[in-house]
């Protein structure tokens, strides 16, 4: 394989290139809209792709997942304990449904996580107002399947950590100059498919509801 | 005059349900795409920036790559060079054998498809599973996907309804979306969670940190790529982005192109295999880059814009002559306008010269391309490579070269820089416009569905001379 490494490149090198195109990178016709805006744009585009989105505060957001745990008859959900989202939810969780933690690697428990878990709730790592969009770095703490298995995902967002756009995001959280998280993962609303007529269908694959609270 | 393709053209456009769905899904892309571009400045703008970073990163291809590579490496993620899909395929296999797997599930892959990966597979006794939905109905019907983003949109929900039927027995007809879509789930669920491997095709690679972009709504990308322990991406090696601030435009651009969507419900974003300590994810994450004629396409300033493309399918939606004729008609991986371009040039113009003239060269792709290739110049110059003398770099130039219509082309050349001769030539057609007409009605396919044009009883220059007009 090493020959057609160098069978490749090699041709691609002898290819002259006499102009490149021009690039300017910060070219600027980037938004900047209050955080009210933002906040406001954030719902509006993620409930247009079938998201719920629940506003609450630093207090009232566990009532608002005990609320939502009701309301959908959960009789169980994956949740990080180590977290401190998760650290409070423990602590009252008294009307909440069976608490289920992540705590062994998923080759230890694929089938129960496949066919047993109704819920999972993750924390984000920032939200895109301009697309509707959550962003997750998942991590030891909330591996990745938490967000893609379980057929309802419920997500906690901080309103100050919305950006107006994704490209602002990268550069606000300075994305290259860390050392990246083995997945990254935009989500912009429960899983759909239009492949049949154009029509769109939702939870195909990966969470059929995708359940946001703003704080 | 007939030919394998002229023949196949025929018969798609007598299948009046293939084109009336094909037809029926590309309007509704067509008008979704509009409606996401609103504002024609911030189109231009959008636009202007996508063509550059892709320029950007074509030229500067063969530095990328090394770098990607170093940056792969350096992530854990291991790298593989192929410079034919025969060794593409074997590389598959091999890791297969190394992880004793005798079964694959799979994400969308349009280079899979190139490669024809499932058949390669099934002769060495490998069972492939397509999990996008598009792709499961188009393996379930043992067909060949007839558009790179809508993959079945030559099926209607009625002969989607009768293959689910014929295929999962213990499963009820329905016609309902929802419900075959429910199905398709069930049906996948377990697959996901007991594959060995999984594979995936690539939306951009970023240079500077060793990522890997996949773009998908359903989810069974992220299943893919996630839940069987190891996971194999393929890409063309053309797919390479400089740096983390040129994914954003693209993806943005890419999205609305093909979809409408400002963006796609899951952007997967693959720097690493699991990390120390992590719970879940693939343990080896393998990328295949595939040149298949790529490099050979690169060598040409011209026709490596070809490999600017961000496969979002723009082209065809808005092409006249993909609408009528649908994709299995053009016989190759990828139809539509970008199709006709690539496929001659990747597979010889002996075998698919005469693609290039499924076009009217109107101009819709190149309006409507992210990136601003522009298809019909590069479709006039393989038409050209086509019937060329002399060889050149395109596999088959020449081929379509005729005696008779080059000696035709010359007396007309001749003719036309000869004043005296021309004058004389055009008057005897005049005369004998009667006779004309019979030869015109043979010879053309053209004038088969159509009224023969009239010669008229006076030349042009006739007619102004009787006008007194005279300004040479």
């Amino acid at each position: 394989m090493n020959d057609a490494r160098n069978t490749i490149l090699s041709r691609l090198k002898t290819a002259s290139i006499d102009q490149t195109m021009p690039l300017a990178r910060n070219i600027s016709n980037s938004v900047n809209w209050s955080s009210n805006y933002k906040v406001q744009l954030f719902r509006t585009q993620l409930q247009s792709a079938q998201a719920e989105i629940y506003d609450a505060t630093d207090h009232s957001w566990l009532m608002t997942l005990q609320h939502i745990c009701q309301a959908k008859y959960l009789k169980n959900i994956l949740l990080s304990p180590t977290t401190s989202w998760g650290e409070a939810i423990i602590e009252n969780s008294t009307n909440l449904p069976s608490l289920k933690y992540y705590d062994d690697p998923v080759e230890n428990w694929k089938q129960t996580l496949f066919e047993g878990i109704e819920a999972a709730f993750t924390s984000t790592y920032g939200g895109i107002a301009d697309t509707g969009t959550l962003i997750l770095w998942p991590d030891t703490q909330e591996p990745r399947m938490m967000s893609l298995v379980p057929p309802v995902h419920i997500a906690v967002i901080e309103k100050s950590k919305i950006y107006n756009s994704f490209a602002e995001a990268l550069k606000a959280q300075h994305w290259n100059e860390t050392e990246l998280p083995a997945n990254i993962l935009l989500i912009s609303g429960p899983s759909k498919s239009a492949d049949i007529e154009q029509t769109l269908t939702y939870g195909v694959h990966g969470p059929k509801e995708l359940v946001v609270i703003m704080v | 005059m007939t030919t394998k393709f002229r023949t196949q053209f025929a018969k798609a456009l007598a299948q009046h349900e293939v084109r009336n769905n094909t037809e029926s899904v590309v309007n509704k892309l067509r008008k979704h795409r509009l409606a996401a571009f609103p504002d024609q400045a911030e189109w231009i703008s959008m636009r202007r920036h996508s063509t550059a970073i892709r320029a950007n990163a074509t030229s500067k291809l063969p530095q990328l790559l090394e770098q990607l590579e170093t940056n792969l490496q350096r992530n854990g993620i291991q790298v593989h060079w192929a410079d034919t899909t025969e060794q593409a395929n074997q590389t598959v296999l091999n890791i297969m054998r190394f992880h004793d797997a005798r079964f694959i599930i799979k994400g969308k892959s349009m280079v899979s498809e190139e490669m024809g990966l499932n058949d390669f597979l099934n002769t060495h006794g490998i069972e492939c599973l397509e999990s996008d939905l598009g792709e499961l109905i188009i393996q379930l019907a043992a067909e060949k996907p007839s558009h790179m983003i809508v993959p079945a949109l030559h099926k209607n929900r009625k002969q989607i309804a009768r293959l689910f039927h014929s295929q999962f027995p213990s499963i009820p007809y329905t016609e309902d979306i929802s419900a075959l879509a429910q199905a398709a789930r069930r049906f996948l669920r377990h697959h996901f969670a007991t594959a060995p491997v999984g594979l995936t095709g690539v939306n951009f690679m970023i240079a500077e940190t060793g990522t890997l972009c996949l773009v998908e709504n359903e989810g069974n990308g992220r299943m893919c790529s996630t839940a069987p322990p190891v996971h194999i991406a393929v890409s063309g090696i053309e797919k390479v982005v400089e740096c983390l601030d040129d994914v954003p435009p693209l993806l943005g651009i890419l999205t609305r192109s093909a979809t409408g969507q400002p963006i796609t419900t899951y952007v997967n974003m693959i720097s690493s295999p699991r990390k120390p300590n992590e719970k879940d994810g693939p343990t080896a994450v393998h990328l295949i880059l595939l040149d298949n004629g790529r490099s050979r396409i690169y060598s040409d300033p011209e026709l490596r814009d070809t490999l600017n493309c961000i496969r979002c399918g723009a082209c065809m939606n808005h092409c006249p002559i993909y609408k009528h004729i649908g994709g299995h008609a053009y016989q190759t991986v990828i139809p539509g306008p970008i199709g006709t371009i690539l496929e001659p040039q990747k597979n010889g113009l002996d075998s698919y010269g005469e693609l290039t003239q499924a076009s009217t060269l109107c101009g819709a792709c190149q309006e409507v391309c992210p990136v601003s290739i522009p298809i019909p110049k590069i479709i006039n110059r393989l038409r050209w490579e086509h019937i060329r003398k002399s060889s050149c770099s395109t596999p088959g130039a020449g081929s379509g070269r005729r005696k008779t219509e080059a000696i035709i082309w010359k007396i007309w050349a001749w003719n036309c820089i000869h004043p005296g001769a021309y004058n004389r030539i055009t008057s005897v057609a005049t005369s004998m416009r009667r006779l004309a007409d019979r030869i015109l009605a043979k010879i053309s396919p053209w004038t088969a569905a159509r009224a023969v044009p009239r010669l008229p009883d006076t030349t042009l220059h006739e007619r102004l001379k009787a006008l007194k007009i005279d300004n040479e």
